[in-house]
């Protein structure tokens, strides 16, 4: 959604310098420009092609029957009357995985297909394939699974007790953070705490699990799906089938929507499975109800925070331990928590700390990656501590906030040094500035107010608060993991136009990384046309479209594939002009001297010849933190942002409407101003929408509201109109100098509104979602 | 599966008479869901929305024999089953206030345009938005078979159970026949989100200076949706007592949270995934007291207009 400063564009530009004089600068459609997205329009329209529209003439059906158990042994599997079932082409259990039956982003810890255990409601089982989803379902449903209900742990606060069953061996810790900085017996004169609780958020993306499989002449299979990453699902089923990769090819389906439910497998080795025993193409597409148990949700999270501060509010200590629910396997829990804990005391300047973070196996349905990954819970905890240090020593929210704001050359609680901007105090001071919505008229229609059409007040208990928060959030993959993106760019005349194509596997899941290859290839190559390849494994990994690092790391890989093939063309160009290649540039399909002059048209210098390179990008090294003290350079880049939300709360019914929910953010270098602004829309919407609404309720391990029905995400009444400031600090150690964009507005909105919501209610409202008996006590 | 058309309202229920297996599909916004998740494998579904009767809505005047809450000599307005929340909005919003605000709050524009109040009946959901309006402005439904002809059931005793009608296997819906409203109504509805959001609970209450009465309708807080009756004759009573529907004098201090605390004691609600118990109860008292505030309020208006 658009807010009503939709465009307003970067307000600070701090560039100048940035971009390389050897550059186009006439090209339309450049780096800083906001072409529009090729797939806006379809999408709008509904004509673009997801997953879910992807058709065979030939193809069958697959399902999956899932576990109704959170943890059970599986005493048999009868698969003889679902066989007998017309139609029915194929039935698969455990049995009939070819390769290793496991997979795991991490760890390979998850069966394919279970095998003597269920962990989780929802575990797949078997497969079946029919010529119609409906008879699949019909026969999935004859499959008779002789289950023994085994004790199951769901509370994670006790999955480590000594008498908690094991739901795998050796035990339920998944990963235990330890960080120890500085003096750990330190005292001060203020000390505030508290206890937070964060349910369990889904990714919702609008676009269910699906893919299709399309077995091979050469025995292979190739995959189209909606995913976050080819070349690590690649990887996995490579391994669960017993393939190498040459004939696991896959392809980048239209993808409605991940936010990091897409990292783990989902339909991509049990198609392939059924496409490889059937000899027909497979589709596979989720219902709603089944994307719920598709794909991992958030960590809930259970944190206790203690700050220890001088009376005027500068930190003196810190101390907190996070509990995630890792649920029944691993995803990418030791990941966030290695955020949770390297990054969960939020952008402030903390001499003396301790943090334990822990992530735990239970029998509740498995967790993992989500936009935010592991800052999202810390931030509720420690921003709502902030709250109470600016109570405790009487500064206001902002002023202490900016007090302990962490700044460039600081070093954080892992000892990194932050090596570029760090505006904390600036950012909070523009929300701050901003001005504030007016005061709801008398007669203000329903829908301005808390319940909305709900007809629940004319103005009767309202109250209005406002919240901040702030956070920072880490770019690109940590921990000393080999983070990189593959690009090939090759430029040739075609029909009298110069084109370039720009082949990655980098995953488009309607962020706008299309859009960002293209500027970057008309910014470097200074020709208009440039088609983007469809993303596939023919090229090298892109890395995951996750850790907001997209535009950074393959944006980094398509600009040094550019350049290669810039160097190429402008060393051909030089030999036949007989000048120095430092004095000649690519600009409007020409090559124009140092002071603009057209040398010589591309045509020229490229004739039948196509030039095409491919480069892989790495950003700089992670380094493993300490296991004793958590300390060293884990993280690569940080991003900050801060939200101030303007709340209406109907105190006596616990509703609220939010009226307002403004951001500064620092993006580095807007590479598209328009899709920047769009991601931090969206993702404030995301944050807001775990504040308020929320949460998949799991109960003795059973999801209680697998539909959105009861899943409510925010609707076009929820979300305010937004101002949004975009800063543009440049990284100097980042392509453009970009920033990642897309997370840091999820982290910061949720807490910045919860904090609204107490300061409206008065009370302290220690779990998210806000459910509205928690503000009314009832 | 059998997809019946029928095209005129006897059609329809000599189908429905015939095929014991079909089921009726009016906006088909219930219908379609419940065939998505494979609650219903009807054998044939019977489409109402080519039956022309359903989906028009008259003006009768007159006592004619509505029932015993029907307006006295007031009119009455007959809504065929398939008139969707839509129009309803449209057309209907100053003679039956109630039931146009309830179907305001009903889903999204596109529900809006395909549901409709036979559908909501039909459903007989707990937290179905048109049942408190009706309860309140005391709506008899009314139902056909080919067999039997005409039944006309209050809307009172038309919810039997949680999702269970009054309906005979070859009855069909016809119409909701709603007095029109002689006095001011108010509908609110609470939902963890500001819009597209299934009832937490909900209440109705209307207003009928002409027999001084108060009608009342409660949603989403009992196994079906009920009237208030102790609240309604406790507040008519004190009104009466105190000459106020003559008068049109202030509200006694306490009289509306005193109302409000009658009906919540009137539900009988769960908890839920949607809300819990106490929240709900909670929540009826305050709507209750705020919705009789707006409605006395809007009487006391009328008079000074009418003066
Ligand atoms: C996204 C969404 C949001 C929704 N939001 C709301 C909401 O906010 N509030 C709310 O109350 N409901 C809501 N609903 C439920 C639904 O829209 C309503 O119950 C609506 O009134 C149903 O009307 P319909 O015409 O679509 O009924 P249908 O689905 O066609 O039928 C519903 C039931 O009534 C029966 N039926 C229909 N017409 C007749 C008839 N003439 N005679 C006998 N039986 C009949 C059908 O057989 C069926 O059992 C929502 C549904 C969806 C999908």
């Amino acid at each position: 959604m658009r807010g009503r400063s939709g465009h307003s564009g970067p307000s600070v530009s701090t560039d100048a310098g940035t971009r390389p004089a050897t550059t186009a600068t006439t090209t339309p459609g450049r780096i800083g420009d906001s072409p529009l997205r090729p797939d806006g329009t379809l999408k709008v329209t509904g004509e673009f092609a997801y997953a879910s529209d992807l058709w065979h003439d030939d193809m069958v059906w697959g399902v999956t029957l899932r576990s109704p158990h959170p943890h059970a042994r599986i005493r048999g599997i009868d698969i003889t009357e679902a066989l007998t079932v017309p139609g029915v082409t194929a039935v698969l259990t455990a049995d009939d995985v070819p390769g290793e039956n496991a997979f795991g982003l991490e760890h390979a810890d998850q069966p394919v297909l279970a095998v003597e255990f269920v962990r989780y409601e929802g575990e797949p089982v078997a497969l079946v394939a029919a010529d119609h989803p409906e008879t699949a379902r019909r026969a999935a449903a004859r499959i008779r699974v002789e289950y023994e209900v085994l004790p199951a742990v769901t509370d994670p606060r006790h999955a480590m007790d000594d008498d908690a069953p094991a739901v795998h061996r050796p035990g339920n810790l998944v990963r235990h953070l330890q960080l120890r900085r500085g003096d750990q017996s330190v005292t001060a004169p203020v000390v505030v705490s508290l206890d937070v609780e964060v349910g369990m958020q889904d990714q919702a993306f609008l676009g269910p699990e699906s893919g299709l499989a399309v077995p091979a002449e050469d025995g292979g299979v190739d995959l189209y799906v909606a995913t976050q990453w080819l070349h690590v699902d690649q990887r996995q089923m490579c391994l669960a089938l017993g393939m190498p990769p040459e004939k696991v090819r896959l392809h980048l389906a239209g993808v409605g929507g991940a936010f990091g439910g897409r990292e783990d497998l989902s339909v991509h080795v049990h198609a392939s499975l059924l496409a490889l025993r059937t000899g027909k193409p497979v589709k596979m597409s989720y219902s709603r109800e089944e994307s719920f148990f598709g794909h991992v949700h958030r960590h809930p999270a259970w944190l206790t925070y203690e700050f220890g501060a001088e009376r005027d509010g500068t930190l003196v200590y810190a101390r907190a331990r996070v509990l995630l629910d890792g649920g029944a396997y691993a995803s990418s829990t030791a990941a966030v928590v290695g955020n949770a804990g390297t990054l969960g005391l939020g952008p402030y300047r903390i001499p003396n700390v301790a943090v334990d973070a822990y992530g735990v196996f239970t029998n509740n349905p498995p967790c993992g990656a989500m936009r935010g990954f592991g800052c999202v819970q810390a931030a509720f905890a420690h921003e709502a501590l902030m709250d109470e240090l600016a109570d405790a020593v009487g500064l206001d929210p902002v002023t202490v906030r900016q007090r302990n704001g962490m700044r460039e050359g600081d070093r954080n609680i892992t000892g990194q040094l932050i090596d570029s901007a760090a505006p904390v105090a600036e950012l909070l001071q523009i929300v701050a500035d901003l001005p504030l919505p007016p005061q709801r008229d008398a007669d203000a229609d329903l829908r301005a107010l808390p319940g909305s059409v709900g007809n629940t007040t004319h103005g009767e208990g309202v109250v209005r608060g406002v919240g901040y928060a702030v956070t920072y959030k880490n770019i690109g993959f940590s921990e000393g993991f080999d983070d990189y993106s593959t690009a090939r760019v090759r430029l040739e005349m075609t029909g009298g136009e110069a084109v370039a194509t720009v082949h990655t596997a980098a995953a488009e899941v309607g962020q706008g990384l299309i859009t960002v290859e293209q500027q970057i290839c008309r910014t470097e190559l200074g020709v208009e046309r440039v088609v983007v390849h469809p993303k596939n494994t023919a090229v090298g990994s892109g890395g995951s479209t996750s850790a907001s690092r997209q535009t950074y790391v393959t944006g980094g890989a398509v600009q040094a594939a550019c350049v290669a093939v810039r160097d190429v063309v402008l060393a051909r160009a030089a030999a036949s002009l007989g000048r120095e290649v430092s004095q000649l540039r690519l600009d409007g399909e020409k090559i124009v001297g140092a002071s603009g002059e057209v040398l010589t048209g591309l045509a020229e210098v490229l004739g039948e010849d196509a030039v095409e390179e491919t480069r892989e990008y790495r950003h700089r090294p992670t380094h493993a933190i300490d296991p004793e003290t958590g300390q060293g350079d884990a993280h690569v880049q940080f991003a900050f942002s801060a939200h101030r939300a303007v709340v209406d709360v109907d105190v006596e019914l616990g509703l609220v409407k939010v009226v307002a929910l403004d951001t500064a953010q620092d993006v580095g270098k807007a590479i598209n101003p328009d899709a920047v602004v769009g991601q931090i829309h969206g993702g404030s919407a995301q944050g807001m929408g775990l504040a308020l609404m929320e949460e998949i309720v799991v109960t003795d391990g059973h999801v209680r509201n697998p539909s959105f029905t009861d899943y409510l995400i925010p609707t076009i009444l929820d979300m305010p109109p937004m101002q949004v400031k975009v800063l543009e600090y440049a990284d100097p150690h980042a392509p453009y100098g970009v920033r990642g964009v897309g997370e840091p507005p999820t982290i910061s909105s949720g807490p910045a509104v919860a904090a609204a919501v107490r300061a409206a209610c008065g009370r302290p409202l220690r779990r998210v979602p806000i459910r509205p008996e928690h503000i009314t006590g009832t | 599966m059998d997809f019946l058309q029928p095209t005129s309202w006897a059609d329809a229920l000599a189908v429905r008479a015939e095929r014991s297996d079909a089921v009726p599909i009016a906006g088909g916004t219930d219908v379609m869901v419940d065939l998505n998740f494979d609650r219903r494998r009807p054998g044939a579904l019977l489409d109402l929305g080519r039956v022309p009767e359903l989906r028009e809505w008259t003006v009768e005047d007159g006592t004619g024999g509505v029932g015993a809450t029907g307006g006295v000599g007031g009119s009455t307005v007959r809504l065929g089953a398939g008139v969707p929340y839509s129009r309803i909005i449209d057309d209907l919003g100053a003679r039956l206030p109630g039931l146009a605000m309830a179907a305001r709050t009903v889903g999204s524009p596109q529900i809006r345009i395909r549901g409709t109040v036979g559908g909501n009946l039909g459903s007989a959901s707990p937290a179905g938005d048109a049942h408190p309006p009706l309860l309140a402005a005391g709506a008899v439904v009314e139902v056909e078979s080919a067999a039997r002809g005409v039944r006309r059931i209050p809307a009172a005793e038309f919810f039997t159970g949680v999702k269970r009608n009054a309906l005979e296997p070859d009855e069909l819906i016809a119409a909701v026949l709603v007095p029109e409203a002689v006095g001011p109504q108010q509908f609110c509805k609470v939902g963890t989100r500001n819009a597209m959001v299934i009832a937490v609970s909900a209440f109705a209450c209307a207003l009928h200076p002409d027999r001084r009465a108060v009608g009342t309708g409660i949603g989403s807080a009992a196994p079906t949706p009920r009237r208030a009756p102790e609240a309604e004759e406790f507040l008519a009573g004190e009104l009466e007592s105190a000459g106020l529907w003559e008068s049109r004098g202030d509200l006694p201090d306490g009289l509306a949270r005193a109302f409000g605390e009658r009906v919540a004691a009137a539900a009988s609600p769960i908890d839920d995934v949607r809300g819990s118990a106490a929240y709900r109860r909670h929540s009826l008292a305050v709507m209750a007291r705020r919705s009789v505030t707006w409605a006395w309020a809007e009487y006391q208006q009328d008079l000074r207009k009418a003066a």
